[in-house]
């Protein structure tokens, strides 16, 4: 199978500013079109391992980051998004480019892939086990996830979980996980030998870095797991490690609240959350050290077992 | 007349439904595009449906065209529950719920309501009983929009419409029309008539919808009277769909340039047969054309309109755009205001907006 590694930086870079990158991301082929190279640059460091599609393979989304033209690219240039020749978003600062790319990649998956229940979620695996971690932003969800993955957990996705309505498993996603302000230093401290992306400062969301996914991970994006647990995280600064049950009702709500198209979905979209809250425990999860956060984890994999 | 270039992938599918089962994986990655951009996109896996290939589409094809449908269906539960709420709300004026375009499609099931998505519920009253409908409908929870002095006189005095109507809370949409052109332009189908000849919605109680005949020319005159041709080709498939559904009537066809000509919309109806024949290959019988043939313009004004409207009617897509495209799509904007207003209005009133109104709020 073709990686994008394996195209090498000058083909990487003529597909980017020609036909257009066909790039594999868990269930979903996007053609991505840029000739930012900057942009090739970050996607050749964090996209290395994944699988590569030949010209002509049908994709779910059509991408375009480029820069600014005109006096716009002397002074402060920015990187514009075209959906396929929409322009959703405002454009950013150059700088931002490839932050911008993860939450366009974000953006394509929430708002069309109404084949799963997607739930603004971060969720690992283990043994077979998925943990479904939702949250707003500012939880901490994020910081858990990057700490679990580089302890032995399998990265499905740090922001999208993907449930199918037809069977309840949940199809990994996995891509860089998204890392802001204090967290950055946290996780390279916490696991030296990730890669990571330079921090980019000054975004909406503050100084944001990308990690890696692991290779384990990006290989074994086609194998769906079974949710287990479902843990609304909180960081807590000194806060011991503590688990509380939340119950069913209540959790299908904050659920539902946590999912792009749960009302769009309708009757399927609510059977989806009923069996995910009858099939896994729920919990409340404060915290307050990433190593106790992940002894709690295994305690909970343990019981299963 | 300059040639034709080869049709665009989109067009050959909605002519051909069947033919989608021949099509690679090459084609369905640009097919699928231009039906996105055209809002087409759950048009295209109903009809794919309709037509028994579905199944031999490639898979990916499938889940895509399942995306836009799982949207579209959310979408016409959310109109059936916004027609129950408007008919409570409008229970005590005692008026017949004349539904228009495609809350009136939807609500009929008609072939053209498959996969068609649209933003606002439109319906038709008397003038005089405007008041009467606008504070029940405010009593229900729908409050006016565009509160500029300026938008108001704009639409009360010159146009054929409330200003929109927003729910509070559900921010459903009502338009509620008058007439189906504006007070100010030349032509002034009486709406009089076209409220007598209006039908029930069959199988649901409450609701009405215009006759056949007068659906299709009230669609034909929305789209050539048209500023704006983003749905260009969604509302000629509309068109398309309305003449094959009705078209089976036994004298839907004779009927149709009659009314047409009564209504003062022939020329509509010409452009609606013209670009729907040339363009989706609609079979509209011979004595039709001819009978219809009086409405149409000069040969001069027929072959810039021709240039005019065979850009703006394919899909809003990049791969479908020549370079005159933007032209014609700008020209066809300044024709559609042209239309709505004489020109010494029309002057004062994109003065106003250019000039006068207060800015929209910049995006954040």
């Amino acid at each position: 199978m073709l990686t994008l590694a394996s195209l090498g930086p000058r083909e990487l870079r003529a597909r980017l500013r020609g036909p257009g990158l066909r790039l594999q991301t868990g269930p979903f082929v996007t053609c991505v079109h840029s000739p930012l190279a900057s942009l090739a640059d970050s996607l050749g460091a964090m996209y290395a391992e994944y699988p590569v599609l030949e010209e002509g393979t049908l994709a779910d989304f059509h991408v375009r980051l480029s820069g600014s033209t005109g006096l716009r690219r002397l002074l402060r240039p920015q990187v514009h998004f075209h959906y396929d020749g929409m322009a959703p978003f405002q454009p950013l600062p150059l700088g931002q480019a490839f932050p911008m790319f993860e939450w366009a990649m974000n953006w394509c998956v929430s708002s069309q892939a109404h084949s799963w229940l997607v739930i603004h979620a971060a969720v690992v695996e283990k043994g077979g086990l998925a943990a479904i971690l939702p949250a707003p932003p500012g939880s901490g969800k994020s910081t858990l996830c990057a700490a679990l993955v580089n302890r032995g957990w399998r990265l499905l996705s740090d922001e999208l979980t993907l449930v199918r309505p037809g069977d309840g498993r949940v199809d990994p996603l996995p891509r860089p996980v998204s890392l802001k302000n204090a967290s950055i230093g946290i996780i390279r401290d916490y696991a030296p030998a990730a890669a990571f992306t330079r921090p980019v400062a000054d975004t909406v969301k503050g100084t944001v870095a990308h990690m890696r996914a692991s290779s384990e991970s990006v290989a074994r994006a086609g194998e769906a797991a079974a949710p287990a647990w479902i843990v609304f995280p909180k960081w807590q600064a000194g806060a011991p490690a503590a688990l509380t049950p939340v119950p069913q009702a209540r959790a299908h709500i904050r659920l539902a609240e946590n999912a792009f198209n749960y009302s769009l979905l309708g009757e399927a979209g609510f059977h989806a959350v009923g069996r995910l809250v009858e099939t896994a425990r729920t919990f409340d999860f404060t915290y307050g050290v990433l190593d106790d956060a992940i002894a709690v984890f295994e305690q909970l994999l343990a019981e299963r077992a | 007349m300059r040639s034709l270039p080869p049709l665009p992938l989109l067009l050959r599918a909605l002519r051909e439904p069947g033919a989608m089962a021949g099509f690679g994986e090459r084609d369905w990655d640009l097919l699928l595009r231009q039906a996105l951009a055209s809002n087409l996109a759950a048009t295209l896996g109903l009809l794919a449906e309709e037509q028994g290939v579905l199944a031999e589409l490639p898979a990916r094809v499938r889940r895509r065209l399942g995306w836009a449908r799982t949207v579209w269906e959310r979408h016409l539960k959310a109109v059936d529950f916004e027609l129950v709420q408007i008919r409570r709300a409008l229970r005590d004026t005692g008026l017949p719920l004349i539904l228009l375009k495609g809350t009136a499609y939807a609500a009929a099931g008609l072939p053209a309501a498959a996969g068609r998505l649209f933003s606002d519920i439109d319906l038709l009253v008397p003038k005089e009983r405007l008041p009467e409908v606008e504070s029940a409908l405010m009593l229900h929870g729908w409050a006016g929009t565009h509160h500029d002095a300026y938008d108001q006189r704009y639409y009360r005095e010159w146009m054929h419409e409330l200003p929109p109507l927003q729910h509070m809370r559900r921010a459903s949409v009502i338009d509620v029309h008058h007439a189906i052109l504006p007070e100010t332009a030349a032509l002034r189908p009486d709406p009089a008539r076209l409220r007598a000849a209006a039908r029930p919605v069959p199988g649901r109680d409450g609701y009405a919808m215009l006759a056949p005949c007068d659906m299709v020319l009230h669609s034909a005159v929305h789209l050539f009277s048209e500023g704006e041709y983003h749905h260009g080709l969604r509302d000629l498939f509309d068109l398309h769909r309305l003449l094959c559904h009705f078209g089976s009537d036994p004298g839907f066809w004779a009927a149709l340039p009659v009314r047409a000509r009564e209504l003062e919309l022939a020329r509509p109806l010409c452009y609606a047969l013209r670009y729907c024949m040339r363009l989706l290959g609609t079979a509209v019988p011979a004595g039709v054309i001819e009978a219809a043939r009086g409405g149409l313009p000069n040969p001069a004004l027929l072959a810039l309109m021709d240039a005019l409207f065979l850009r703006a009617l394919q899909p809003s897509h990049p791969s479908c755009a020549d370079a005159f495209d933007g032209a014609a799509r700008a020209a066809l904007y300044i024709r559609g205001n042209w239309l709505r207003m004489p020109p010494l209005m029309l002057s004062r009133h994109l003065f106003h907006k250019a000039f006068l109104s207060p800015k929209a709020e910049p995006a954040r």
